[in-house]
């Protein structure tokens, strides 16, 4: 009969990584006589971008161009270990592996250029064009080609690295129940404004406005992209998708993509994000991760935005429109709130 | 069962294969053609990502007989690049990030190859619901839906 308006506000502290073990990731980085370099992962791209940020990580750290990287995520048979794509983990903790490795096979490349031009390794700097010469005096200077085929084919080096990156493992503390489960943070607010169907009991979202600090930015692009689709999912979470034992029981379990729902092209809304960054001091060049913190917001946010819409008070996932015609019916009808 | 001979157009050239009775065109181009590009989603017409053209129109190939393309063109991903170049669709896609996975982009594409092929000049909801039997888990539609957008002509003639 109407539609009533809510908007609902949620604020979430989002850890990035986890406490298991030390959550530990390795990379590999070596280059070929060709003076590219491959970095080896066994960590996974799922489409989030990790391939693209550990390589302009490696890039940055070696000094070369972002092209004379390539990065070959392998498999967990060949690869150096990595505990996974999960967690928000993949830019913080294999980032700074791929960064340690990448440091090391500078280190390495130096001193063959070192070798190559007759000079001390310390009075040497890249140009991040694919060049080695002396700080000062441009004019001697040496490609990363030529370091990589003099170091393969006259030093006999290899340029390479190794890279791990460890968090301590935090116990918890038998008196106090005290742990460091994590030791880097990101943050996210975000508001949502849905319109309540009292008569059907559907939610639509209206808009979504969010605001995220998670660390340096490392490609922009690549941020808002998972800003943007991961907010879906939260709205999936919140509205559409029922998970195992399914309601009210396992034998109504959905058997496809009509009864398993999910939000198509033309269920979204407007989401207005902002990204505040704030670079983590212990963070490849700062950077956090969004990760699983872009659906995490969403959910609260639209519990919260339905209650102020029509007065009921959802605790349980997903909100489909038979539990809001339930509860507005138990409680006698909408009770829009004070709008805020 | 005797195998059933089927010609048909394959991205603008004539390919023969024989098919069992009740192959599905999903299974044709993929298994006997080799064409990999349309993906298998859920086998059900519920996600989208089979999507190829047939004759130009938009279809379903996990629930499109073989045997009914014969003499007509099928047309996949795998013949949208121009040579060496991109379709303009799918620079658009890369250029607005419309792809994550990328496990839906292929009939995403054919989605909107349909689309801009008899309407030039989309409005955004003709492209919402162009796509609307498209499922796509990583990008929140927001970057495919500009990126059609951008490609079509209303966006290049201003």
């Amino acid at each position: 009969m109407t539609r009533h308006r809510g908007r609902g506000i949620a604020s979430i502290n989002y850890p990035i990584g986890m406490n298991l073990g030390g959550d530990p990731s390795q990379a590999l980085v070596h280059s070929n006589p060709s003076g590219k370099f491959t970095v080896a992962l066994s960590s996974i791209d799922l489409g989030q971008g990790m391939k693209s940020v550990t390589r302009q990580i490696c890039a940055e750290t070696l000094g070369v161009p972002v092209e004379d990287v390539y990065v070959d995520t392998a498999d967990s048979d060949t690869g150096p270990h990595c505990m996974g794509s999960f967690a928000s983990r993949g830019t913080h903790r294999v980032g700074n592996a791929v960064m340690a490795a990448a440091h090391e096979a500078r280190g390495v490349m130096m001193e063959a250029a070192a070798e190559e031009l007759e000079v001390n390794a310390a009075d040497l700097d890249t140009d991040g064009q694919g060049n080695i010469h002396v700080k000062g005096a441009p004019h001697r200077s040496i490609s990363t080609k030529d370091v990589a085929i003099a170091a393969q084919f006259k030093q006999g080096k290899t340029i390479s690295g190794r890279g791990i990156f460890l968090v301590p493992l935090s116990n918890v503390d038998p008196e106090t129940g005290e742990m460091s489960p994590a030791t880097c943070y990101a943050h996210a607010c975000l508001v949502a404004e849905v319109e309540v169907d009292d008569e059907t009991g559907e939610v639509a979202m209206v808009r979504m406005d969010s605001a995220y600090e998670l660390g340096r930015a490392l490609n922009p692009r690549l941020v808002e992209q998972q800003l943007v689709g991961g907010a879906w999912m939260g709205v999936s979470h919140a509205l559409y998708e029922t998970p195992e034992p399914y309601y009210p029981a396992p034998v109504h379990g959905p058997r496809d993509f009509v009864e398993y729902l999910m939000p198509g092209p033309g269920d979204i809304c407007p989401h207005d994000i902002a990204v505040l960054e704030r670079p983590a001091p212990d963070g490849p060049f700062g950077a956090k991760g969004p990760g699983e913190m872009c659906a995490n917001p969403v959910l609260p946010a639209v519990a919260n935005a339905i209650f102020n819409a029509v007065g009921v008070r959802i605790d349980d996932l997903p909100i489909t429109p038979e539990k809001v015609l339930r509860a507005i019916k138990a409680q006698g009808g909408a009770r829009p709130q004070a709008r805020r | 069962m005797a195998k059933i001979p089927l010609q048909f157009r394959h991205n603008g050239r004539d390919v023969a294969i024989f098919v069992d009775g009740g192959t599905n065109l999903l299974v044709a181009l993929r298994e006997l053609i080799g064409d990999m590009t349309p993906k298998f989603g859920c086998g059900q017409g519920g996600c989208g990502t089979c999507s190829v053209l047939i004759d130009g129109e938009l279809h379903l190939s996990c629930l499109t007989l073989a045997e009914i393309v014969s003499g007509r063109s099928v047309e996949t991903l795998d013949g949208m690049k121009q040579g060496p170049n991109l379709h303009p669709l799918q620079r658009a896609f890369a250029d607005n990030f419309a792809a994550q996975c990328g496990y839906c982009t292929p009939g995403m594409l054919m989605a909107a190859k349909a689309l801009l092929d008899r309407n030039p000049w989309p409005s955004r909801a003709e492209v919402v619901e162009a796509i609307s039997g498209n499922i796509c888990r990583c990008t929140g539609y927001e970057p495919i839906i500009n990126a059609i957008l951008a490609a079509s002509g209303g966006r290049a003639s201003g």
